[in-house]
């Protein structure tokens, strides 16, 4: 059960206060898109051994989402962050390739 | 015989006798015996049925390890099946029954599954699963299933209560041996906060069995300092009784605490899970000896080692007169020497070393024992127990006995296996010692936290170091690099001499006799609790069982209910001779929770019966309950199903509660309807995005209905929104739907539209909704005054907002039954008297209260959709002919570009239609129409399927609604549907609307 913390509240949340939702930092394609964008944003999903960009609720608390950089193979927390962003904070990006020399990057 | 000691036993007391029964024999033991060594102490030799061959076993362990003596334990609401005697504490009135026998313990009837063994080799069921088919259905599975399955069900509700506990720590110690305490000790003087968890209810593990000196004095001396010490600080706390269970993700651990088992009845909760999160952990949790594989080893009498040193010192149970023991190590020795010591024969030592000169063995021989080194037991004699042992030289085959020594117990001694299950729950990885043969953590692959360091380290034994000398040191070592890891960097210790005779080195011995032949490799048994031998596990590294998980499951060592503590490292290492590859590359099977079985109900808690979980009542549940109510589960609410009169079945109140409505005026509670808020400059944006149609034209006043899709473009959702002002919009959605829906809006306009001005608020509980529903509608709430209801101020599709009989009240004009209707929305503090008023207001009118099932037929009848019936979340609306809510004009919507994938745009699909029996009856509910032709797997092709079927007691028929191949394009036709009886039901294809098509009647 992990524990993530809040990044508007502060909280250290237990999993059980948080709900899952899948990868983050998707980009959106509606009406008009083509098939293959289309498809890549329903569908197409990173399933990464290590690092992982991934979409929380503190559902049982602040009711806000966020955003968490963790290593899905040692579960390691690299960071959380609010979801009002259309990528991950540079810092938390430079921490990331300092202790993953090897990581090839969120996208 | 087993008998006990006339002197001796340091954990029972003598003064106090304790009465018990084993299958209705009255028995008495002493406090603070366990059902194990009290049942040792009486001669009962033989405990309980192997589950496969039905074989006699007997106790072979002391502790959680013990995979044999299992019984039923306890009577009525306090029985419990599968319950280990070495590791049940005996109490006055203790009941117990042994199990997997037929009639009875003695006389075994599936014990012909013994005779019959060869035809029972490794992967039986697999192969029997296979050909000939119909042998299984009418053979094999009859007769496994009468003898099949350990312990009994419990039938009766538990008598007792359970409870959680929640716990933080800076340092969890799993484990209160000697390391365990030392851990503690030098955690606890660091100041960390620390907890220490033992599963039995003694202080310092083994230590004291094995006469050790700690500090120049008995080690039972210095146990006893280490805990008054530990108790003395404030930030350590301790608990017996309490098995850590499993470690989880970021340091969460599950503890089962047996508070009440040896005082059953006392008023204590029985179990305590402790819920915990320590900072780092201490597996200080020891190790488990292993068997020896030698024919005969499962005959009751044949004991582990530490096991019959641990029955002799701290109960005082002799095993027998004469116990032969059996050992590849010098370990085994001090059993001997502790036999002795008591007065009892040991016949010979039996050593599968060329040479055995250590210091203990040396003060055996010094003590009169015989030593036979590189020899081996060929053969164990007995059937309920044992009679005597062949001896035969290790390096042969077994068939040259150069000795047969009568005896009444066998002490086995294979090395010893940390156990590293809590150091592996969690991803902790283990290396393998050649010098021990064992697996032991790695402590450079440990599990990880969120920090990304290790946060388990094991500790002494646990942690392979199996001589005693050296565990204080290694536990101190341990405590220091977990406290370091937590960020504590000044730490004192003091590491106290420990003293024990000196152990010369161990050979791995995984087969005895080493060249033994199929006949006796058929005889020695790996996992004692489900059958398996050396010979199965050759048998599928034959079959071609390269993996140890697969040869796992298809031998199904290891999975009963020890899980294999006693058989898996004997297992393993026999697979890798057999495949002739190294152990290590062989690897272990995956460890996981719990450690040894914890029950349901200390899972469980106290979330049972009414608190299972939270129930949501309506301001009018209570009324509903007065009223001869039929409760339907809607998520957590509860929603009148109908309302009987007296002796009413409920099928003739549904039909009573339509007729009422339809002929007169009914009263729905509509309270649990979803009511979300949705406000700002950038709401109606927003909405139009999320429903299908378009919401931000709707003018105030106004109400429309709505759709909202996926991105798949499946529909999700419906229900009716109002506009309420400029910028605000209510949003109505299903009961069940509530939640979810708020949760969809806050998902996109936090994670993809946060930047416009939009504001949610899910006001479900806030408002009390009752429907009031007929063609009297207008007259009840005329008579009530307040809000002007005539069909020229008030028309449908429109709310109202002001006061009704005096009460604050928005009123919605739309109809879900065809009927001319209002909900009437008030807030939930004045919902009941709303209730009272309308009742009372309706009683001329006669007035009807009704519950969803008439809500349902009703609105079947008037052909609308109702979500989870019609849709199941591969339905978009065009299949349900609800092209008209979807907006061609919006140029984007949730859902749209996922309605326009080519097989959702296929004409072809399943579309909505109504359906009339030809002979007036009810279709089945789910019931598919067959097409001609059979499919791949010989079933019948299907061209649709029922999606809600009612009795109609208005048209006094039987109706449907269905998803119909093309359905709309065939009206008229007549479509067949098999019922599971065999015989079909025909029924034509219609229009979904049975009543009042023109809306005349809703439109008053």
């Amino acid at each position: 059960m992990l524990i993530l913390e809040c990044p508007y509240c502060g909280v250290k949340a237990e999993e059980s206060e948080l709900a899952a939702g899948g990868e983050a930092h998707l980009k959106r394609f509606g009406a008009g898109s083509t098939d293959e964008d289309f498809e890549g944003y329903l569908f197409a999903r990173k399933n990464p051994k290590g690092v992982h960009f991934e979409r929380w609720r503190h559902a049982y608390g602040c009711g806000k989402w966020f955003l968490a950089a963790r290593c899905t193979a040692t579960l390691e927390v690299f960071g959380t962050y609010p979801a009002q962003t259309a990528e991950p904070p540079a810092d938390l990006v430079a921490k990331i390739k300092q202790k993953r020399p090897e990581w090839e990057g969120y996208k | 015989m087993s008998t006990r000691l006339s002197s001796g036993g340091r954990l029972i007391d003598r003064a106090r006798t304790v009465e018990y029964s084993f299958n209705g024999k009255r028995l008495r033991g002493f406090k603070g015996d366990t059902l194990a060594s009290a049942l040792l102490a009486s001669d009962q030799m033989l405990v309980g049925r192997s589950f496969k061959y039905h074989r006699p076993r007997g106790i072979v362990a002391s502790g959680a390890e013990e995979p044999n003596a299992l019984v039923g334990l306890g009577t009525g609401a306090r029985f419990e099946p599968n319950q280990r005697m070495t590791t049940t504490e005996l109490f006055d009135g203790l009941s117990s029954a042994s199990q997997n026998h037929w009639p009875s313990l003695e006389y075994d009837v599936g014990v012909l599954n013994n005779a019959v063994a060869k035809f029972l080799p490794a992967g039986f069921y697999y192969k029997t699963f296979i050909h000939p088919r119909a042998a299984w259905k009418h053979v094999f599975e009859p007769v496994i299933r009468q003898s099949a399955g350990l312990g009994r069900v419990p039938k009766e509700r538990d008598a007792d209560r359970y409870e959680y506990f929640y716990a933080h720590c800076d340092l969890l110690v799993v484990g209160g041996g000697i390391a365990g305490l030392q851990a503690a000790l030098v955690a606890g003087a660091a100041g960390a906060r620390v907890l220490v968890l033992e599963q039995t209810a003694h202080w310092g593990g083994r230590a004291p069995v094995d006469g050790v000196e700690i500090d120049g004095k008995p080690a039972e001396a210095w146990i006893k300092a280490s805990v008054q010490a530990l108790e003395k600080m404030s930030n350590v706390m301790l608990r017996r009784r309490t098995m850590a269970s499993g470690v989880y993700d970021h340091g969460y651990v599950l503890a089962d605490e047996k508070v009440a088992d040896h005082t059953p009845g006392d008023g204590r909760p029985r179990h305590r899970l402790w819920r915990i999160r320590a900072g780092r952990i201490v597996t200080a949790t020891g190790a488990i000896e292993r068997p020896l594989a030698f024919a005969g080893n499962d005959i009751p009498g044949v004991m582990l080692a530490s096991a019959v040193r641990d029955y002799v010192v701290n109960w005082a149970v002799s095993p027998g007169d004469r116990t032969v023991v059996v050992t590849n190590n010098d370990d085994a020795y001090r059993t001997a020497l502790a036999l002795k010591a008591a007065g009892l024969q040991v016949p010979a030592v039996v050593d599968a070393r060329d040479r055995a000169d250590g210091a203990l063995p040396q003060a055996a021989r010094a003590a009169g024992i015989r030593v036979l080194t590189g020899s081996a037991i060929a053969k164990a004699h007995g059937g309920k127990r044992l009679s005597g042992v062949a001896i035969c030289a290790q390096g042969g085959e077994g068939n040259a006995v150069t000795e047969e020594i009568p005896c009444e117990a066998v002490a086995m001694s294979g090395g010893w296996s940390p156990v590293v299950h809590l150091y592996s729950h969690c991803g902790g990885k283990l290396s393998w010692d050649e010098a021990h043969a064992m697996f032991r953590p790695d402590a450079a692959r440990p599990p990880t936290g969120a920090d990304g360091t290790g946060f388990v380290f094991a500790a002494g034994a646990a942690n392979g170091a199996l001589y005693v000398q050296d565990v204080l040191g290694d536990a101190t070592k341990a405590t220091i690099a977990a406290l370091q890891a937590a960020g504590v960097a000044e730490v004192e210790t003091v590491v106290p001499a420990v003293k024990a005779e000196v152990e010369a080195p161990m050979i791995p011995i995984w087969v005895m006799p080493q060249g033994a032949g199929p006949d006796l490799r058929m005889k020695m048994w790996l996992d004692y609790q489900n059958d398996v031998k050396v010979s199965d596990v050759q048998l599928a590294a034959r079959e071609g069982y390269e993996s140890v998980e697969h040869t796992k499951r298809y031998t199904t060592l290891g999975m009963a209910t020890d899980q294999g503590k006693l058989s898996n490292i004997n297992g393993l290492a026999v697979l890798s001779n057999a495949l002739n590859a190294p152990i290590p590359e062989v690897g272990t099977t995956t460890f996981r929770p719990p450690y040894t079985p914890v029950t349901i109900g200390a899972l469980a808690g106290e979330a049972r019966g009414e608190i299972f979980q939270p129930l949501r009542r309506t301001a009018i549940h209570d009324w509903h309950e007065a009223h001869g109510v039929e409760w339907e589960p809607v998520g957590h609410w509860r929603r009148p199903y109908c309302y009987k009169n007296g002796a009413e079945i409920a099928s003739a109140a549904v039909n009573r509660e339509v007729l009422a409505v339809r002929e007169r005026v009914g009263l729905l509670d509509a309270s649990t309807l979803g009511k979300i808020l949705v406000k700002g400059p950038d709401a109606g944006r927003f909405l139009d995005m999320l429903y299908t149609n378009m919401m931000s034209n709707l003018k105030p006043g106004k109400c429309r209905y709505g759709l909202m899709c996926s991105e798949n473009g499946f529909l999700m959702d419906d229900g009716v929104v109002a506009r309420i002002d400029e910028e605000t919009w209510l949003c109505h959605t299903t009961s069940g739907g509530a939640d979810r829906i708020h949760g969809w809006m806050e998902d996109w306009l936090q994670c993809e539209w946060w930047d416009w001005k939009v504001y949610t608020a899910n006001l479900t509980e806030q408002y009390t909704q009752i429907a009031v529903v007929g063609p009297k509608a207008r007259a009840v709430l005329e008579k009530l005054g307040g809000i002007e209801v005539s069909g020229e101020e008030f028309k449908f599709m429109e709310w109202r907002e002001g006061t009704l009989g005096g009460l604050p009240a928005r009123i919605f004009r739309i109809s879900f039954s065809g009927e001319l209707s209002y909900e009437i929305a008030t807030p939930a503090g004045h919902g009941r008297a709303l209730w009272d008023a309308l009742l009372k207001a309706g009683e001329e009118f006669g007035i009807t209260p009704y519950g969803t099932e008439a809500l349902h037929v009703m609105r079947a009848e008037k052909g609308f959709i109702m979500i989870g019936d019609e849709s199941d979340g591969t339905v978009i609306p065009q299949d349900l002919n609800l092209n008209w809510a979807i907006s061609k004009k919006k140029e984007d919507f949730l859902g749209k570009r996922g309605q326009e994938r080519s097989y959702l745009a296929d004409p072809g699909r399943w579309k909505l239609v109504g359906l009339e029996t030809l002979d007036g009856t009810v279709l089945p509910d789910g019931a598919y129409a067959v097409a001609d032709g059979f499919n791949a797997n010989g079933q019948r092709n299907t061209q649709g399927r029922i999606t809600s079927t009612y009795w109609s007691p208005t048209l006094r028929k039987g109706i449907a609604m269905a998803l119909v191949h093309r359905g709309p394009e065939r009206m008229g036709e007549v479509l067949e549907f098999p019922k599971p009886d065999g015989s079909s039901v025909k029924a034509k294809i219609c229009d979904p609307v049975f009543y009042d098509k023109d809306g005349e009647k809703q439109n008053v």
